[in-house]
C-alpha cells in the first residue's frame, strides 16, 4: 500500500492507503474530516470541493495518492480561530444556506471564484457556480453572499490565501 | 403590511438584527434574525448521518436488481462470504422469516390492493434497484466489493411501465391481484348539467412527468444496540412517525426503540419514507449485534428513493362565453410504482381538493385511478398533489382564456374568489377562511411591468422575430399545514395530524423548547426561537430548540406538507402561554397580589399600576428552588402543548413568468420571475423568502429540465446527475419576491405556511409563458421537461406562424383533447432518451485542475460505490 503524506487543515498526516481510495473519503473515513459532505458519484455536485494547494477541487474525483504532498483545506479549517472567512460571513449574512448540505463546496469553489475574478457580475457567480448544485436555495441568496463577500474582501484588501501557510 | 425584499433592505436588515443573544426592545417576530443553525453548518461541524462512526461499526451495501420484472430462482452468496473483510451476505430468503412488510399508511379505499412488500425481494423483483441481497463488511469498499460476488439467477418477467397500457386487458401484471390498486371518487356539484349545453367545454391531458426528487444529502442509515435497545439514526423528516412504523415493521418493542434524525440535508417528500434500508439496518443489527451504517450513493438514490409526481391528467372544464367556468371534470391515472410505501396511495388525494384552485366553481368531479407499474414507488415529493392540481387547472384557465381570446388574468378575475367572499366553502367542501387574490395580483402585475411586456410582445409578433417572448401566470393556492386529525380520519389516512411542544424554563433563566416537527433546512431553531422570545419576553439567544430525536422528543409527526409552523409553532406560542399561566399564579403569589392584578410584559410580571414586579428568570429560579410556591402549585416551570387545527391554511399568490423562446432553436430562456405569495403572517422574513426561491427553482425544474426516464424494459436511464439535471445557478435567473400578508384565521400567529408555495405555483407559470409565446404557431401545450428539442419539434409540425397579434385568440380549437403538443410518448420504443445530460468532467467547479481531474478517477468512483448496483 502506498504511504503518502499530506496536509490537512494545519495538520501533517503520513497514511497508507489503497491506491483507489478517494480524496474524500481518505477525509471523512480515515481523518474525521466529516465537514466536507459527498452528494454523489458523477463529479457532477460539488458538495466535497477543497482547496488542493490553493486552488479548489472535486476532492471526489481525486485520489488520496494524488493528494501525496499537497496541502488541502477543508471547511473546517477556513476560519482563523473564531474569525470566520468572509464568505462563511457572507453565507450567513445573505441565508445562503439551508440545509447546508452543498455549503461547504459551495463556500470552497466561491472562495476560488474570486481569486480568479475579484469583483464578479451576478452572471459571472452563476456561471462560475454551475459545477456547485445546491436543491435548497433557488442559488439567489448564494449569488448575493459571493458578491458580498467579494465586496468585503477587496474594501479589506484581503486576498486571502486559502492554504496552509 | 408587506415589503419587498431587496439588496438594500437586506443589508439594512443585519446591521439591525444580526446581534445573535442580544435583547431586543422590538418584536421578534417578523425580523430577518440571522438563523442559528448557520454556525455548524458553515464551519463543517454537522452530524450528517454518514459522518457518524461509532466502535466497531460494519458497513452495508446491497446488490439490486438490474431487471425491472424477474423472478429469482437463485441467490448464492457463499463466494461473496469468503471475501476479505466481509462479515454476512444475506439474501431475501434468509430474513423472510423477520422483515416483515414496508408499511402503507393510507389505504384510501376500503378495496384497495395493498401488496406485501418485503424490504428485500425473496421471489420477485417488481423495479430496477430493487434490493436483492446485502454484504456487511468491515469497511465500504470491501462490502461494494464483496456485491460482485454474489451470484443471482432471474427468470425474465415482462415489464409493465406505461400506466394506460396496464389498466388494458391482457397486460402482464406486476401483482397477481391487478395493476388497478384503487379508484377514489369525489364529486360536488351537478356536473352534468355544468357540462350540459356548456357554450364553451376545454378538454386537455397533460402528463405530470416522473421526478426524483434529489435532496442534496443521500439516504443514509444507522443502527445500533446495546444488546436490549436499539438505536436509528437516520436521514429522515419523520423520525417520530418512523419510529412508531419500524416497531410494527420488526416487531422491536417501540420503547426499545429510538429513533435519530441527526442534521438532515433536505428532503423535499423523499425522506417521508418507511425505507427497506432502514427495516435492513435494524435487522442486521439485531442479527450481529454490532453497529452498521448503510450510505447510499447518487446512482442508488436516483433508482430507489421514491419518486414523485407521474400522473396523467385529464382536464375538462366547462365555462359560459364570458369566462365564468361552471364546472370541472378531472380523471387522473397516478403511477403508484410497484408497491405502495407510506403514503403514496394518498398523494393525488391531496390533490383532489385543489382542481378548483382559487375559483369559484359550482360543479366537479374528480376520479382518480391508481396504478401498479415495475418502476420505483411514487411518493411525496414537495407539493404532493396539489403541484399537479395547480399545474392542471391553470393550464387550462389559460387555454379558456386564448380560446375566449381573453387576456388570461382577466379570465382569472372573473372567476377568482374575491377578498369580501371569505371564508369562503369551495365546492370541494374546504373553507379557504382568508386570502386577497386581487391584491397579490395587483402587486405581482406592477413588479412584472405587465403591460409593458404585452406591448413587446406583440410587437415581436407582428415582426414575426424567431425570438418570441411568452408571458405566463399562475394565481394559485393550496391547503397548508396537514392536517386537522379529523380531515385525516374521514380521507382513511392512518395518523392525526397534531403537533407536540414542551417549552421549560431552566433554573438559570434559559429555555428550552421541545418541538415534534423535524427541520432539514427550514430554519425552525430560529423561527421557533423568535416566537418563545416574543411570548416570553426572553432573548432570542436564551432560547435553545431541541428536536430530531425521540428520545428527547417523545412525541411527534415530524416535517412535510408545509406543517411545521402552521402547527408546530403553533404548538410552541400555546406551551409558552401554559408557561406564562403557571409563571403569572407564581408571581401574584410572591408580590401577595391576585393573579387577575398581574400584568405581563416584555418578560416582567407586575402588579398592575405598581413598579413591583418579577422578572421571568426570577420567577424561574424561584419554582427551581421550591421554597415558597401557591399550595398545590408544583415546582418548575415547564409546560407541554399539543395542537390539532381546526382547518387548514391557504396560502396564495400570483407568479409571473417571461420566457424568451427562440422558434428556431427551441432555447428557452427565462427572463424574469416575479412572485407575490401571500403566506400569511411572517415569523421571519428572509427564512421565508429563501423557500420561496427555492420553490420556485424546483418548480422550474420540473418545467425545464427534470424527469426521470424508463427504457420499454422498465430501466432507469436517468441514474445519475449527468443525466438527471436538476438546475444549476446558470439555469436560473435571480426572481423578484414579494409579499401580501393577509393572516390566517386559522391559528393565534396568523401564519399559512411557505414549503411548498414556489414549487406549486412556480411549474405552470413557466409552462404558461412557453405556450404564450408559441400561440402564434398554433401551439396548445409542450409537455414537460419543455427541453429545447420539444420545444423545437412542436414547433416545426406545427407550421409557419398565424400572422400579427391578433393570433392570439381563436387559433385553437377547444374540442382537441390536447392540441399541438411535443406529446411522443415516453415508452415508445426507441424514443426513450433521458432530457439532456451533464457531463461531470464538464462542471467542475470552474477551477478544477488537471491535477482534480487525473485519468483512473471515475474507475475509483466506480470502484468504490458504483458495486451497489
Ligand atoms: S461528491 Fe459530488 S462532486 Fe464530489
Ligand atoms: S442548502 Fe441544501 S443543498 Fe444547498
Amino acid at each position: 500500500m502506498p504511504r503518502i503524506t499530506v496536509t490537512v487543515d494545519g495538520v501533517t498526516y503520513e497514511e497508507d492507503v489503497e491506491p483507489r481510495l478517494l480524496l474524500v473519503h481518505l477525509l471523512r473515513d480515515r481523518l474525521g474530516k466529516t465537514g466536507t459532505p459527498v452528494g454523489c458519484d458523477t463529479s457532477n455536485c460539488g458538495a466535497c470541493t477543497v482547496m488542493l494547494d490553493g486552488r479548489s477541487a472535486k476532492s471526489c474525483s481525486v485520489l488520496a495518492v494524488q493528494a501525496d504532498g499537497s496541502d488541502v483545506v477543508t471547511i473546517e479549517g477556513l476560519a482563523r480561530g473564531d474569525e470566520w472567512h468572509p464568505m462563511q460571513k457572507a453565507f450567513h449574512t445573505e441565508h445562503a444556506l439551508q440545509c447546508g448540505y452543498c455549503t461547504p463546496g459551495m463556500i470552497m469553489a466561491a472562495i476560488d471564484l474570486l481569486r480568479d475574478d475579484p469583483d464578479p457580475s451576478e452572471e459571472a457567480v452563476r456561471e462560475g457556480l454551475e459545477g456547485n448544485l445546491c436543491r435548497c436555495t433557488g442559488y439567489c441568496n448564494i449569488v448575493r453572499a459571493v458578491r458580498l463577500a467579494a465586496q468585503e474582501m477587496s474594501q479589506a484588501g484581503e486576498r486571502r490565501e486559502v492554504r496552509t501557510p | 403590511m408587506s415589503e419587498q425584499l431587496d439588496a438594500g433592505l437586506i443589508a439594512e436588515r443585519i446591521a439591525e438584527s444580526d446581534q445573535l443573544g442580544e435583547p431586543s426592545g422590538a418584536h421578534e417576530v417578523g425580523r430577518a434574525r440571522r438563523r442559528k443553525e448557520d454556525a455548524r453548518l458553515v464551519t463543517g461541524r454537522t452530524t450528517w448521518t454518514d459522518n457518524i462512526q461509532l466502535p466497531g461499526m460494519l458497513y452495508m451495501a446491497f446488490l439490486r436488481s438490474p431487471m425491472a420484472h424477474a423472478r429469482i430462482t437463485r441467490v448464492d452468496t457463499s463466494a461473496a462470504r469468503a471475501r476479505p473483510g466481509v462479515v454476512a451476505v444475506y439474501s431475501g430468503r434468509d430474513l423472510a422469516g423477520e422483515q416483515g412488510s414496508l408499511p402503507c399508511a393510507w389505504p384510501v379505499t376500503d378495496d384497495i390492493v395493498i401488496p406485501d412488500h418485503p424490504p428485500m425481494a425473496v421471489e420477485e423483483v417488481r423495479y430496477a434497484g430493487e434490493a436483492v441481497a446485502c454484504v456487511v463488511a468491515t469497511d465500504r469498499y470491501k462490502a461494494a466489493d464483496a456485491l460482485e460476488a454474489i451470484e443471482v439467477d432471474y427468470e425474465p418477467l415482462d415489464a409493465v411501465v406505461d400506466m394506460t397500457e396496464a389498466l388494458a386487458e391482457g397486460s402482464p401484471l406486476v401483482h397477481e391481484s391487478g395493476n388497478r390498486a384503487f379508484t377514489w371518487k369525489f364529486a360536488g356539484g351537478d356536473i352534468d348539467a355544468a357540462f350540459r349545453d356548456a357554450p364553451v367545454v376545454i378538454e386537455r391531458t397533460y402528463v405530470q412527468q416522473r421526478l426524483i426528487p434529489t435532496a442534496m444529502e443521500p439516504r443514509a442509515v444507522v443502527a445500533t444496540t446495546d444488546g436490549d435497545g436499539f438505536t436509528l439514526y437516520s436521514a429522515t423528516q419523520i423520525p417520530h412517525v418512523l419510529r412508531v412504523m419500524l416497531a410494527l415493521t420488526t416487531g422491536i418493542p417501540e420503547h426499545k426503540l429510538r429513533v435519530v434524525a441527526p442534521d438532515v440535508g433536505g428532503g423535499f417528500g423523499s425522506k417521508l419514507q418507511v425505507t427497506a434500508e432502514e427495516v435492513l439496518s435494524l435487522l442486521v443489527t439485531r442479527r450481529l449485534g454490532k453497529p452498521v451504517k448503510w450510505t447510499e450513493s447518487r446512482s442508488e438514490g436516483n433508482l430507489t428513493v421514491h419518486h414523485g409526481r407521474d400522473q396523467l391528467q385529464r382536464i375538462s372544464l366547462a365555462a359560459e362565453r364570458d369566462g365564468r367556468v361552471r364546472g370541472v371534470r378531472v380523471d387522473l391515472l397516478a403511477d403508484m410504482g410497484a408497491y405502495l410505501m407510506l403514503v403514496t396511495p394518498g398523494i393525488p388525494l391531496l390533490g383532489a381538493f385543489m382542481y378548483n384552485g382559487i375559483y369559484k366553481i359550482d360543479a366537479y368531479d374528480f376520479t382518480c385511478t391508481g396504478v401498479f407499474t415495475t418502476k420505483m414507488p411514487t411518493d411525496a415529493y414537495r407539493g404532493a398533489g396539489r403541484p399537479e392540481a395547480t399545474f392542471a387547472i391553470e393550464r387550462a384557465v389559460d387555454e379558456l382564456a386564448h380560446e375566449l381570446g381573453l387576456d388570461p388574468v382577466e379570465v382569472r378575475r372573473r372567476n377568482w374568489i374575491t377578498h369580501q367572499e371569505f371564508p369562503y366553502d369551495t365546492i370541494c367542501g374546504l373553507t379557504y377562511d382568508s386570502g386577497n387574490y386581487e391584491a397579490a395580483t395587483e402587486k405581482a402585475l406592477a413588479l412584472f411591468g405587465y403591460d409593458k411586456l404585452r406591448a413587446e410582445q406583440s410587437d415581436r409578433r407582428d415582426r414575426r422575430d424567431p425570438v418570441q417572448l411568452g408571458i405566463g401566470v399562475s394565481t394559485y393556492t393550496e391547503m397548508c399545514g396537514l392536517a386537522p386529525s379529523r380531515v385525516l380520519g374521514s380521507l382513511s389516512y392512518g395518523a392525526g395530524g397534531w403537533e407536540h411542544a414542551s417549552v421549560r424554563m431552566l433554573p438559570t433563566g434559559k429555555v428550552e423548547v421541545v418541538t415534534g416537527t423535524s427541520p432539514h433546512g427550514q430554519g425552525h431553531e430560529t423561527a421557533w426561537s423568535q416566537i418563545v422570545a416574543d411570548a416570553l419576553g426572553v432573548p432570542f439567544g436564551d432560547v435553545a430548540v431541541l428536536h430530531g430525536d425521540t428520545a428527547i422528543s417523545h412525541k411527534g409527526m415530524d416535517t412535510y406538507g408545509s406543517r411545521s409552523l402552521v402547527v408546530g409553532g403553533v404548538a410552541v406560542l400555546a406551551a409558552c402561554e401554559k408557561v406564562k399561566d403557571k409563571a403569572r399564579r407564581i408571581a401574584a403569589h410572591m408580590l401577595e397580589a391576585s393573579a387577575d392584578d398581574i400584568e405581563f410584559s416584555a418578560g416582567s410580571f407586575t402588579v398592575r399600576g405598581t413598579a413591583e414586579g418579577r422578572t421571568i428568570q426570577e420567577l424561574a429560579l424561584a419554582t427551581f428552588a421550591a421554597h415558597d410556591l401557591p399550595d398545590g402549585v408544583e415546582p418548575g416551570l415547564d409546560a407541554d402543548a399539543t395542537f390539532d387545527p381546526d382547518n387548514f391554511s391557504f396560502p396564495h399568490g400570483t407568479h409571473l413568468c417571461a420566457v424568451e423562446v427562440d422558434t428556431e432553436t427551441g432555447a428557452c430562456a427565462i427572463r424574469s420571475y416575479v412572485a407575490v405569495d401571500d403566506v400569511g403572517s411572517v415569523v421571519n422574513p428572509l427564512i421565508v423568502e429563501g423557500q420561496v426561491h427555492g420553490g420556485i427553482a424546483q418548480g422550474i425544474g420540473q418545467a425545464l429540465f427534470e424527469e426521470a426516464v424508463h427504457d420499454t424494459e422498465g430501466n432507469l436511464l436517468t441514474t445519475t446527475m449527468a443525466d438527471y439535471l436538476i438546475p444549476t445557478a446558470a439555469d436560473l435567473p435571480d426572481f423578484t419576491t414579494d409579499r401580501t400578508e393577509t393572516p390566517a384565521t386559522s391559528n393565534p400567529l396568523g401564519v399559512k405556511g411557505v414549503g411548498e408555495a414556489g414549487t406549486i405555483a412556480s411549474t405552470p407559470a413557466v409552462v404558461n409563458a412557453i405556450v404564450d409565446a408559441l400561440r402564434p404557431y398554433g401551439v396548445h401545450d409542450v409537455r414537460m421537461p419543455c427541453t429545447p428539442e420539444r420545444i423545437w419539434r412542436v414547433v416545426s409540425e406545427a407550421g409557419p406562424p398565424a400572422s400579427g397579434s391578433g393570433a392570439r385568440a381563436g387559433a385553437a380549437s377547444a374540442e382537441a383533447p390536447a392540441g399541438t403538443s411535443a406529446e411522443a410518448p415516453a415508452s415508445a420504443p426507441g424514443t426513450a432518451s433521458a432530457p439532456g445530460s451533464r457531463s461531470g468532467s464538464d462542471s467542475g467547479s470552474g477551477s478544477g485542475s488537471a491535477s482534480t481531474r487525473a485519468p483512473g478517477s471515475g474507475e475509483a468512483t466506480s470502484s468504490s460505490e458504483g458495486g451497489a448496483r
